[in-house]
């Protein structure tokens, strides 16, 4: 008999919901984190989603450890001196049943956890998890570990091993790692009383900010973001690899930069550094994707590259925790009729076709290359910001200048072809569906 | 040390200080290990600006140092590499490694 019927390699927002779900179902489940705790690798930039936690753990907000709920939701675009910012602010998004919230990911990810082990699931910390075993035939068997003697097998294995995942590699199911598929984010904590950051950011209570920035990275490709936990500030920058090294400026130099910014700083003057972390996401989206299911084997999460980088929408926790839910139903389903082939097992596949996870990376599939594009990075940002300069500043005793004259001066002036700005609106336009 | 830049007024740190407010469980075992030889004829050197715990240093005679103690074990250095095979990338030992904090 094997160790466990179904195997998680990975206790993060996708393999804890792989575990609650398969465990939920009457499998027996081994969660494997090789972090002290959960959450312990894990960083992230910005905000969780929970809202298909509704499922799993109902009335998930009483008991999950929350920082802020975010009530005001802005979208900034930097120019090296000028900031146009897009600002909604909804207060009903701080009461229940909430919309987004900001978490340190260490509480967030252990939380989700502990659900997993009240719903019967085995949590191993402090294992790496080194390689896989497979039978002559190929099918996944299970998981060989660091610890001494620690081949573990199972009838399903859930690679739920993040961004850089060494199982859907070992499997085979990703055909290459293309560099400009990813972008690292590097982030700084910034320590501040809760008072400051109320006034700061115009909010009270737990109520939270999240700033979502175009421009400011210092002419790499990417982005940046500030957002509020309740004695801290998170600001970072995400900053797409093959371009990285270009401006030869370090990370932390473009996240200075961008705090000297004189929309940033601010908001975050006085306050120190209390932490800095970094990590790679898996920016963009479906064209990137692996195959999800070999014999004996699904992928959720990062390690499917499931995450969501479509400029306005920012999002990964969410779609960890679906797909995570999903491989877990599918591996227990598989297990409960003693065939997990990759046939049996496809049902997960099915359900992420059919569900959001994979129709909103589908339909935005053309997004994350836009916003990383050299014209929205380098030229538009500039562009925007001097048209709104311009139509704003009041030049008296000259009369106002026309909207369609601004537009066309400064598009000339950022080099930006009247071709080129039609395309990709309309890109943008088709894109964002 | 505490200095006042430009229009902005926030403690300056220095590299040390700023990797010193992340948690690293060492392991005596190297987890990465770069091979200094492949790192001699490398033009790019991507990982000596991208790496951002800064583990990449050139030495005067051309090669690269690397330290893999305070590794935030994010995969840029592997990825933006341009030399096959000049750094073997795994896990440290389960337990060990970068520890972000909890509250």
């Amino acid at each position: 008999m094997s160790d466990a019927d179904v195997i998680v390699v990975g206790a993060g927002p996708a393999g804890s919901c792989a575990a609650i779900a398969a465990a939920r179902a009457g499998r027996r489940v081994i969660l494997i984190e090789r972090g002290p705790f959960p959450g312990s690798k894990n960083m992230y930039g910005g905000v969780v989603y929970p809202r298909i936690l509704d499922e799993l753990v109902p009335r998930w907000w009483e008991t999950a450890p929350i920082q802020r709920w975010v009530v005001r939701r802005s979208t900034m675009v930097l120019s090296e001196t000028g900031a146009l910012t897009v600002d909604y602010r909804s207060n009903a998004w701080g009461e229940p049943p909430y919309n987004g919230a900001t978490a340190y990911r260490p509480d967030f990810d252990e939380w989700l956890s502990r659900q997993a082990v009240a719903a019967g699931a085995q949590l191993v910390t402090s294992t790496t998890v080194t390689g896989l075993l497979r039978d002559a035939s190929g099918r996944v068997t299970g998981v060989r570990t660091d610890r001494p003697d620690g081949d573990l097998t199972a009838s399903v294995v859930i690679a739920c091993d993040g961004v850089n995942s060494f199982l859907a590699k070992e499997a085979g199911l990703y055909t290459a790692t293309d560099p400009s598929n990813f972008t690292l984010g590097a982030k700084e904590t910034l320590a501040l009383p809760k008072h400051v950051i109320d006034e700061r950011f115009g909010v009270r209570d737990d109520q939270g900010v999240d700033i979502e920035i175009l421009g400011g990275t210092s002419g790499v490709n990417g982005g940046g973001f500030v957002y509020t936990n309740l004695d801290t500030i998170a600001l970072g920058v995400v900053l797409k690899l093959p371009k990285l090294a270009a401006q030869k400026k370090r990370p932390e130099e473009i996240i200075a930069t961008l705090k000297a910014h004189p929309a940033i700083a601010p908001l975050i003057e006085g306050a120190e550094v209390k932490e800095y972390s970094a990590h790679v996401i898996p920016e963009a989206g479906y064209s990137m994707m692996p195959t999800m299911v070999t014999d004996g084997m699904l992928v959720a999460g990062d390690a499917a590259a499931l995450c969501l980088a479509a400029g306005i929408w920012l999002e990964g926790v969410n779609f960890a925790m679906a797909s995570g839910m999903y491989a877990g139903d599918a591996a227990a389903a598989a297990v409960a009729r003693n065939d997990v082939s990759t046939k049996s097992l496809s049902a997960y596949s099915d359900r992420l076709n059919a569900t959001f996870v994979l129709r909103d990376h589908k339909k935005l599939r053309k997004v994350p290359g836009l916003v990383l594009s050299d014209r929205v990075q380098q030229k538009y940002p500039a562009f925007v910001t001097s048209v709104v300069e311009r139509v704003f500043r009041v030049d008296n005793p000259q009369p106002k200048p026309g909207l369609r004259r601004i537009v066309r001066e400064e598009r000339k002036r950022a080099g930006i072809k009247l071709s080129q700005l039609i395309r990709d609106g309309w890109t943008g336009l088709r894109g964002f569906g | 040390m505490t200095s006042i830049d430009r229009d902005t007024s926030w403690p300056e740190i220095s590299f040390e200080e700023r990797i010193g407010t992340a948690e690293f469980r060492i392991h005596e075992r190297a987890h990465i290990v770069v091979d200094g030889d492949t790192c001699r004829g490398c033009s790019t050197r991507e990982c000596v600006i991208a790496c951002p715990a800064n583990l990449f240093v050139p030495t005067s005679d051309g090669g690269i140092l690397f330290n893999y103690e305070n590794c935030f074990e994010c995969g840029t250095c592997y990825m933006v590499c341009n030399k096959e095979g000049a750094i073997s990338w795994s896990y440290p030992e389960g337990g060990f490694g970068i520890v972000f904090h909890r509250t």
